[in-house]
């Protein structure tokens, strides 16, 4: 199991890479819509590589409840 | 020819083509007659023997322009549409819009259309994704191939830059799809349904399928070895097009509105004319009938004569049944004295791109006063019994000038333009 502290760099560069958001911005209290302006088709495209590169399955019903980068690295770590 | 103000005006111009990545690069190139076809360097034209080893390909990398985020969120040929349309939209000095810092428009987002075509569409996503989906599998298919793709794409990336809510529209019709936007334009303008149109086509589909695909119906120019002087419009020597790709993208403004806010006007789109041949599905009608029909409707709907006509901006694609055909239109519509250029033998065929793109080039030249020549027009085509602009571009003031554009189907629309 993945620890939070290798999670989120991972993913912080794969939401640079789909949204353009600096990584360093990517901190585990924003939040991806109101603090990081991302979209929801951005959001299913992190999901789909955060899926790939952590082994895990994030389903839209649990992917909607993912608001906080805490909340996705606290479902990836829980579910790795 | 009216100065009544209830007119059309051109108030912005952006494009980006393979003379270069905007319009006085673009108006530069034509004008010194250079042919911009090139080598395609690709491991797929030796894998698939293609016939033709040659494109008109982009003088700047629409990824050397745009945010690397955005582009990847974009087809080539929504980029391509992005990039004309912010220069045009610069041009205008339409002011901020939605995606700029701060500050807001000039013009009521309820009274703001887009309208910009394409002939072919976002194929490169849709044929990059299905090998995706053939090698890789469903899950590394792109989340944003459909936006990608669809041929309405560019329109409403266009219309959602400028947060244009009077209409978003993409007209489909082959090789006339950027003329007919214009056209579309300035129907609405004259309508009064809004105050300013963004208008205009784009194209960017140079892939083994769309060069095998014109290889195979014997519609494309085989002088690989010599690229630049592949494209030859009227030319004795012509055996059809060189693919481009680009984007021309025009501001059209109702000319009590541009006039109301102060804006330089680069020329007027006095009329537009729309026919369809009902003859074949490819093949021009060697009469012209069609052709002449539209130029007939652009000049009634602007207002003018054909006395009044001085050049003629051609679609010339250098196959050796169309670009006579069009003479033959020229002659039955506006009679011999027009002076010709084909912009083609410089730019290729920009298919959906290539009516804005040229109808930028006519509104230049009467703006100017000046003909762009016709690249590698070295022996003119003795069925063409009309004066073509050849070697270097011709001075000479113009009252008024007709932009061809026809499409595969049938499709023909001609533009009216005057000066300021």
């Amino acid at each position: 199991m993945a620890t939070n502290e290798e999670i989120l760099p991972d993913l912080a560069s794969i939401v640079e890479e789909v949204a353009g958001v600096d990584a360093a911005e990517v901190t585990a209290e924003k939040s991806f819509v109101d603090d990081l302006d991302i979209d929801s088709l951005s959001m299913v495209e992190i999901a789909v590589q955060a899926e790939d590169k952590f082994g895990v399955k994030i389903p839209d019903d649990e992917l909607a409840k993912l608001t906080t980068v805490q909340d996705a690295v606290n479902y990836i770590s829980n579910h790795s | 020819m009216s100065s009544t103000g209830q007119g059309v005006v051109v108030t912005g111009m952006g494009a980006t083509t393979p003379l270069g990545g905007d319009v006085a690069t673009t108006w530069d190139g034509l004008l010194a007659g250079r042919g911009a076809a090139s080598k395609i360097e690709e491991d797929w034209v030796d894998t698939f023997e293609l016939p033709v080893k040659i494109a008109s390909q982009l003088a700047v990398e629409p990824t050397e322009v745009i945010k690397r985020v955005e582009a990847r969120r974009l087809d080539r040929s929504e980029q391509t549409a992005i990039i004309a349309a912010r220069e045009a939209w610069q041009h205008a000095d339409l002011g901020d819009y939605p995606n700029a810092e701060d500050g807001s428009p000039k013009v009521d987002a309820l009274r703001l259309a887009v309208i910009v075509g394409t002939g072919i569409g976002g194929a490169l996503t849709l044929l990059g994704q299905d090998d995706i989906l053939e090698q890789q599998g469903l899950r590394k298919v792109a989340v944003l191939t459909i936006p990608m793709l669809m041929p309405n794409g560019p329109a409403a990336h266009v219309g959602l830059e400028f947060g244009a809510a009077a209409g978003v529209h993409a007209p489909v019709s082959a090789c006339a799809s950027g003329a007919e936007a214009i056209a579309w334009g300035w129907r609405m303008l004259m309508a009064n349904e809004v105050d300013v149109v963004v208008a205009g086509g784009t194209e960017a589909c140079i892939h083994p399928i769309t060069l095998a695909g014109f290889s195979q119906a014997r519609t494309m120019a085989l002088r690989n070895d010599e690229p630049e002087r592949a494209s030859r419009p009227f030319d004795t020597g012509r055996n059809g097009f060189v693919l481009g790709e680009g984007a021309g993208i025009v501001v059209l403004e109702r000319e009590e509105f541009a006039q109301a806010r102060g804006a330089t006007v680069h020329g007027r789109l006095a009329g537009i004319g729309t026919s369809a041949d009902a003859y074949h599905i490819t093949a021009p009608d060697p009469e012209g009938t069609g052709q002449s029909r539209a130029i007939a409707a652009a000049l009634r709907t602007a207002g003018l004569e054909p006395s009044d006509v001085g050049h003629v901006n051609c679609h010339a694609t250098a196959t050796s049944v169309g670009d006579v055909a069009e003479t033959v239109a020229v002659k039955k519509s506006i009679g011999d004295h027009p002076v010709l250029t084909a912009p083609k033998g410089s730019l290729g065929h920009l298919l959906g791109a290539a009516g804005a793109v040229e109808a930028i080039s006519t509104i230049l030249s009467v703006r100017e006063g000046l003909i762009p020549p016709t690249a590698n027009l070295e022996e003119l085509d003795p069925d063409v019994t009309l004066d073509v602009v050849a070697g270097e571009a011709r001075k000479q003031s113009l009252d008024a000038a007709i932009s061809d554009s026809f499409g595969f189907g049938g499709h023909n629309v001609c533009l009216a333009i005057t000066p300021a």
